[in-house]
């Protein structure tokens, strides 16, 4: 065989770059004997891409600023599609060899890989997606939620709906699991009447037959969840279609990372979550300043959320191994960390007790972004814990 | 149901068949005369969105924002034609398929990487915001209204063109015999980019007016790619006259599916479960549409062969 003379050196870096990766390999190797190894499975590719990449971010500041270099994450793009997510779940459970899983956003994915994972002995951090099964008959010793369950931020909407004097509220919500959740949960808390409920398609785009059934239903308010894109095209048809009417919705259609491409029409809407960057207490405040620092942004409901999971997941390394599940189970359900939500606790079922707040979307300088103004409910825990036999 | 939401519904329908018009037109014009199946051509309609959010929130003018949807479509159109289509145009269709999805992944990861993961702001311009007052009582959206005569514009350009101008002579003369125009002495090749670089400029099109009330986000042209096959089977694969009435028609049945069936249900069964069953029909209506035209006409509407 005969070498070009350029293709020497390069064959060479090459057996070096080699040597190199498997010295680090095996460095990587011995740490992980104390350590632990972490499969992230989200979404980062398509229009969802938003939301798995601020998880993502989130999730590797915190372990970046633990200093731990025994926390090893190996992240894959699950595309949003549950059949993809379920293979990334088996090759990291097979040939990872993972000890902990996390990351995922949408609950048809969720539902897709975390009853295979936990049954396989695996942990499950969600940093987002809580759908009911998962908190009522089908939870699991090994299964938490660092989010919240899907119900929470449409509840408090329901409560805040009805202590603003709407009586008469159009609601709508996707046709999939966290949509019919969604819905669920508005109408557990809400007192009024319903002018109308519709399902929507999941991922569509155009809203123009719902907005016109929502101006001849007399409704005196409007309800909705669309997560991510659906969000936007809604709310910048609503705000075209000089409907008017007060909109109520939870956190997610107005979140940091899509407030920008809705604009003006956004202005003064009321949403619920259970974070915002206002937050008054130390960790968020240090949160905020060095999530913008290390990414230049500022940081989402979703961001906040993989940040929270991942120290969630420090704490307890603090306390056990990940080879003794029961202790680190039990450290897991200590939840000693310092939330960037401040209080947080688990409840029986493994999701979380927490203040759910009401926010204002308001223009800071040229940035459109929200500020908290209310409480919506108070150390909320979720509807299913009496049905989780945990 | 009152007679002015029906109406209401009818126009809606009405502005979605004739968005969904421009982007099946240049699907079937690159069909009927190259014989290509172009599944980047979502990717040509993300493409003019982009372009017209990024002129948008540097120059503030939602014409020039137009204007540079057009231009930059047809600029991505012409680039992958001469780069990667033209040599698919003697390949079988699964080459083709093949080859253009790969491109929806370029242009798709090509656009994260240009303008990030986080959708984009386009909003309309002021003197279309709002709404207009149309008889019997009607209130409706001031943009939506200019949507339809758009695209109603561009439709009757579009037949004008393809009727009365020496190149739409050429281009229906390629959809009847490439061999023998070519022998006759016109430039096949230059013909072929030329409508290829069309079909683009038109989804670049509807990609920017659709922007303005839609989320500018990376992977929106693929749903609308769907219904624009939809449209181009309904109306026979080809045909321009197909491809308006069968937009026309998918447009139609989509949006009062999604209000009538729900409503219907609710005379047989309970109101939620109306709901679930009613927007779960609603979704596969317009496939039940195509289904329908394709067991009576199975050359779709107009369809030539």
């Amino acid at each position: 065989m005969t070498l070009k003379p350029f293709a020497k050196p390069l064959a060479l870096s090459a057996s070096l770059a080699l040597l190199a990766s498997a010295g680090l390999a095996t460095i990587a190797g011995q740490a992980q004997a104390a350590g632990v190894k972490v499969g992230m499975i989200t979404t980062l590719s398509g229009g969802g891409a938003g939301l798995g990449i601020d998880v993502r971010d989130g999730f590797m500041l915190a372990i970046k600023q633990s200093g731990r270099d025994d926390v090893e994450v190996v992240i894959e793009d699950d595309q949003r599609k549950p059949d993809v997510a379920v293979q990334l779940s088996d090759k990291m459970i097979q040939s990872d060899k993972v000890d902990v899983l996390t990351g995922i956003i949408w609950s048809n994915l969720a539902m897709a890989v975390v009853p295979a994972a936990v049954a396989q002995g695996k942990f499950y951090l969600s940093p987002n997606a809580g759908p009911s099964p998962l908190a009522g008959k089908g939870c699991h010793a090994n299964y938490f939620n660092v989010a919240w369950q899907n119900d929470n931020l449409h509840e408090a909407a329901g409560g805040y709906a009805s202590g603003a004097g709407h009586k008469n509220t159009f609601i709508l919500a996707p046709n999939y699991p966290a949509g019919t959740d969604a819905l669920a949960g508005f109408k557990r808390m809400y007192e009024g009447e319903l002018a109308g409920e519709i399902y929507t398609k999941l991922g569509q785009t155009d809203y123009a037959s719902e907005i016109a059934q929502i101006r001849a239903s007399g409704a005196d308010s409007v309800f909705f969840f669309l997560p991510g894109g659906m969000g936007i095209s809604f709310l910048k048809q609503y705000a075209d279609s000089g409907v008017g009417l007060p909109v109520v919705g939870p956190a997610f259609s107005f979140d940091q990372g899509i407030l920008q491409a809705v604009g003006a029409a956004a202005l003064g809407v009321k949403n619920t979550s259970q974070w915002n960057k206002d937050l008054d207490n130390a960790a968020n405040k240090a949160f905020v300043d060095s999530f913008q620092a290390e990414y230049g942004r500022l940081p989402s409901l979703y961001a906040s959320q993989g940040f929270d999971t991942a120290n969630l997941l420090l704490s307890a390394l603090d306390k056990a191994e990940v080879s003794d599940a029961d202790a680190f189970r039990a450290a897991l359900e200590a939840a000693d960390f310092a939330s960037t939500r401040g209080d947080f606790a688990f409840a029986s079922n493994h999701h979380p007790i927490q203040d759910i707040y009401v926010r204002e979307v308001i223009k800071e300088g040229d940035v459109f972004t929200n500020k908290i103004i209310g409480v919506a409910l108070e150390d909320r825990s979720n509807a299913y814990v009496d049905d989780c036999s945990l | 149901m009152s007679f002015i939401l029906f109406i209401e519904q009818l126009l809606n329908g009405l502005q979605f068949g004739v968005m969904l018009f421009l982007m099946a037109a240049g699907l079937t014009l690159v069909f009927g005369v190259m014989g290509l199946i172009n599944l980047a051509h979502g990717s040509l309609y993300m493409v003019g969105a982009f372009a017209a959010a990024a002129t948008a929130t540097a120059t503030g003018s939602f014409l020039l924002a137009l204007i540079a949807s057009l231009v930059f479509a047809a600029f991505a159109g012409v680039l992958i034609e001469v780069l990667v289509i033209r040599r698919l145009y003697a390949r079988d269709h699964l080459d083709q398929v093949l080859a253009t999805f790969a491109l929806i992944l370029i242009f798709s990861e090509g656009t994260r990487w240009l303008f990030g993961s986080f959708p984009l702001f386009l909003d309309k311009p002021d003197w279309l915001s709002g709404t207009v007052n149309l008889p019997f009582g009607i209130i409706y959206s001031r943009y939506r209204l200019a949507m339809i005569l758009a695209g109603l514009a561009v439709a009757a350009g579009l037949f004008w063109m393809i009727a009365r101008t020496r190149i739409g002579i050429r281009i229906r003369a390629g959809e009847n015999d490439r061999e023998m125009i070519a022998a006759l002495g016109v430039n096949i090749s230059l013909l072929h980019t030329f409508v290829f670089a069309l079909g683009a400029a038109l989804a670049g099109f509807a990609g920017a007016l659709i922007g303005a009330i839609q989320s500018v986000q990376v992977g929106m042209g693929e749903p609308v790619l769907i219904l624009a096959f939809v449209v181009i089977v309904i109306g026979g694969i080809g045909s321009i006259k197909g491809a308006f009435i069968g937009a026309l028609l998918v447009g139609l049945t989509d949006t009062l599916g999604r209000f009538l069936l729900p409503w219907l249900f609710q005379f047989v069964m309970s109101p939620s479960s109306a709901n679930a069953v009613g927007a779960s029909l609603s979704s596969m209506s317009i496939y039940l549409l195509m289904a329908g035209v394709l067991l009576f006409r199975p050359k779709g509407l107009f369809g030539s062969q």
